[in-house]
């Protein structure tokens, strides 16, 4: 009877052992996640601190190239705008001789300037006007500020704040191209634009 | 005591009369030499003989020599006269004399002298003195005689003080030798306000050089020149003295500040200004504040110039279309277009007369000048196929007038008769000299 009772008992501890050791073999199976490309390394080797280092680092790898996706399209965003700035400054009205009336060009590159100026409230603007060399120098500096005028008033009637706009003449004093032919002349005939400080 | 009144009365009336009389007979004598209304239709022959050295002193026989010639190139000046060769000369006064006893006017009779001016030098202990005649060798006349001491060396001074009464005395207007020419001068520096004498001597820079100077304009008083600059970077009117060279702001209103004309009694000053939104004549004070709006039309109203006695003022407007020239009665308001022929008539300038105004006019691509009869509207042309010629202005005699042309290459400064004879250079100067302002007469 006790023979019976010691075979039992071995029986029992086996179980029991061989339950503990399925219960830590669980254990050490690798989780989901961790690092299966290195078998032959024992992950019970890495302290808890090394982990938390390590899922730092991951995070800030993450992290950095959110960051630097969010730069490159900010940036991206920044060429179309400075791109923008320079067009409404490069982008010159152009006028006929002794005449300061907007064409029908001269309205379509103020339409996009009004475009930009809606968009952008908090920029303001100098509107310079110039004539060609012909002419008389003190006509042409009323000449000048007539072309300013007329397109200031044009901007300012599509509903943009006057106080954004301000001119200035300089007659024939300051020409865009030199020579004495139709085609300087023509190009000299302008109103450009300055973004200034806003008062 | 009624009765005794009333011939004191007829007494004074008859005393007037005469007095009238004589002034209307002497005005007719005086200014026969040079035909007025075409004074230089035809140049009186003049002969300028060597001064006579009057002491012993050393000095005299140069300054001598050099104030008669100073004293021919003058006169020569003017356009009025024709000078007689020193070689033609049958006597020398510098020897003989120069009185009226000494001179035999047969002999410049002969020579085909209309006039004859001898003068004669005396310097002693530091003090000059000089004398001067004028006459009229076919009436053997005596028509200006001067003396002038100063203990400076003025030859200069004192031979121009002559010319003026040699002209005043021919011509009955005064005031070229004494008055000066303002204009911008630009050169790799900059541009910059400069003087200079009736004859382009006696350059002076009164401001300091800046990328941009329009439109220098005298004070009448001589003492100080209104000029619009970009000292700030816009265009505002400044004022600068011409001893001093002090400069003051004088407008700096919102758009435009061009074109300032001193009134003639030198009350304010008018000035195109664009503060409301338009290019408009505005009527300043001497401070520089709106005293009020004198034009008023859509488009470009610039360049006034105001008659001599005040009471009306030209200007350029683009009411038209294209730029003309206009006159306003300021009293009345009334404004009528003067100039017809053309396309572009910019820059005026109303003649000290009161009777013409000379300006600036564009025909096939390039400007010269004309003057047009304030009354009947007739327009003369004064320059022709010679470059670019523009921003006429008069002497205050209304004799002769200055302005820039580009006929050599870049601008330059020239004078003309005010009928557009004797054109030529006032004065040597590298880069360009433009907008000329002559100065009215000293102490009107």
């Amino acid at each position: 009877m006790l023979k019976k009772n010691h075979i039992q008992s071995l029986l029992l501890c086996m179980l029991v052992l061989s339950l503990v050791m399925v219960v830590s073999c669980g254990k050490q199976a690798p989780g989901p996640g961790e690092a299966a490309d290195e078998p032959g390394m024992s992950e019970s080797e890495l302290s808890d601190a090394e982990r938390a280092a390590r899922e730092a680092e991951r995070q800030a790898a993450i992290e950095e190239q959110e960051i630097e996706a969010r730069r490159k399209a900010e940036q991206e965003a920044g060429q179309t705008e400075a791109e923008a700035r320079e067009q409404f400054v490069n982008e010159k009205v152009y006028f006929g001789f002794d005449d300061s009336a907007l064409s029908p060009e001269a309205r379509d590159a103020l339409r996009d300037k009004i475009e930009w100026l809606r968009a952008n409230p908090d920029q303001c603007v100098i509107i310079e006007g110039h004539c060609d060399e012909r002419g008389t120098d003190e006509y042409n500096l009323a000449l000048g500020s007539r072309r300013a005028e007329s397109v200031k008033s044009f901007i300012v009637k599509s509903g943009i704040d006057a106080s954004r706009l301000s001119t200035i003449s300089y007659g024939e004093e300051r020409p865009a191209v030199e020579g004495s032919n139709e085609e300087a002349w023509a190009k000299n005939r302008r109103a450009e634009f300055q973004f200034t400080r806003c008062r | 005591m009624k009765k005794s009144s009333r011939v004191f009365f007829k007494i004074i009336a008859c005393a007037w009369i005469l007095v009238l009389a004589a002034i209307c007979q002497t005005s007719a004598a005086d200014y026969d030499y040079i035909n007025i209304s075409e004074p230089f239709s035809r140049k009186v022959p003049i002969a300028v003989p060597v001064f006579k050295s009057m002491s012993v002193a050393p000095e005299e026989e140069e300054i001598a020599r050099d104030a008669a010639g100073q004293l021919a190139e003058a006169l020569a000046y003017t356009g009025y006269f024709k000078l007689i060769d020193h070689g033609a000369f049958l006597e020398q006064p510098a020897e003989k004399g120069v009185t009226m006893e000494a001179l035999n006017f047969k002999n410049w009779r002969d020579i085909g002298a209309e006039l004859l001016i001898t003068g004669g030098v005396r310097y002693e202990a530091g003090v000059l003195q000089m004398e001067f005649r004028l006459f009229d060798p076919f009436r053997a006349e005596l028509l200006v005689g001067k003396r002038y001491t100063s203990p400076a060396d003025d030859v200069r001074q004192m031979v121009l003080r002559f010319a003026d009464q040699v002209i005043a005395r021919l011509t009955g207007r005064q005031g070229l030798f004494d008055s000066r020419i303002a204009f911008v001068g630009a050169d790799a520096d900059g541009k910059a306000v400069y003087t200079c004498d009736f004859d382009g001597r006696n350059l002076r820079r009164l401001t300091k050089p800046q990328p941009i100077v329009v439109g220098p304009a005298w004070h009448p008083n001589l003492g100080s020149i209104a000029y619009t600059a970009y000292t700030d970077d816009r265009p505002e009117i400044y004022s600068v003295n011409t001893s001093s060279q002090e400069v003051t702001k004088l407008a700096d209103f919102e758009g435009i500040n061009i074109t300032p004309a001193w009134l003639p009694d030198g009350s304010g000053l008018a000035a195109t200004l664009a503060f409301e939104g338009d290019e408009e004549i505005y009527l300043l004070t001497r401070e520089g504040k709106v005293d009020k709006r004198l034009t008023k039309s859509w488009g470009v109203d610039v360049s006034p110039s105001f008659s001599p006695d005040g009471k009306k003022m030209v200007f350029v407007s683009s009411r038209s279309g294209s730029p003309q020239l206009y006159v306003k009665e300021i009293s009345s308001g009334r404004i009528r277009r003067l100039t017809y022929e053309g396309r572009y008539n910019t820059q005026p300038d109303w003649s000290p007369g009161g009777d013409r105004i000379v300006y600036s006019g564009m025909k096939d691509g390039s400007i010269d000048i004309y003057v047009v009869d304030v009354n009947t509207g007739e327009v003369s042309r004064l320059t022709r196929q010679a470059g670019d010629n523009e921003a006429p202005s008069w002497s205050p005699d209304g004799s002769m007038i200055v302005f820039s042309s580009t006929r050599t290459g870049s601008s330059k400064l020239f004078v003309m008769t005010a009928s557009g004879t004797d054109q030529r250079k006032l004065l040597d100067m590298d880069g360009k000299q433009q907008l000329p302002d002559w100065s009215p007469a000293r102490g009107n």
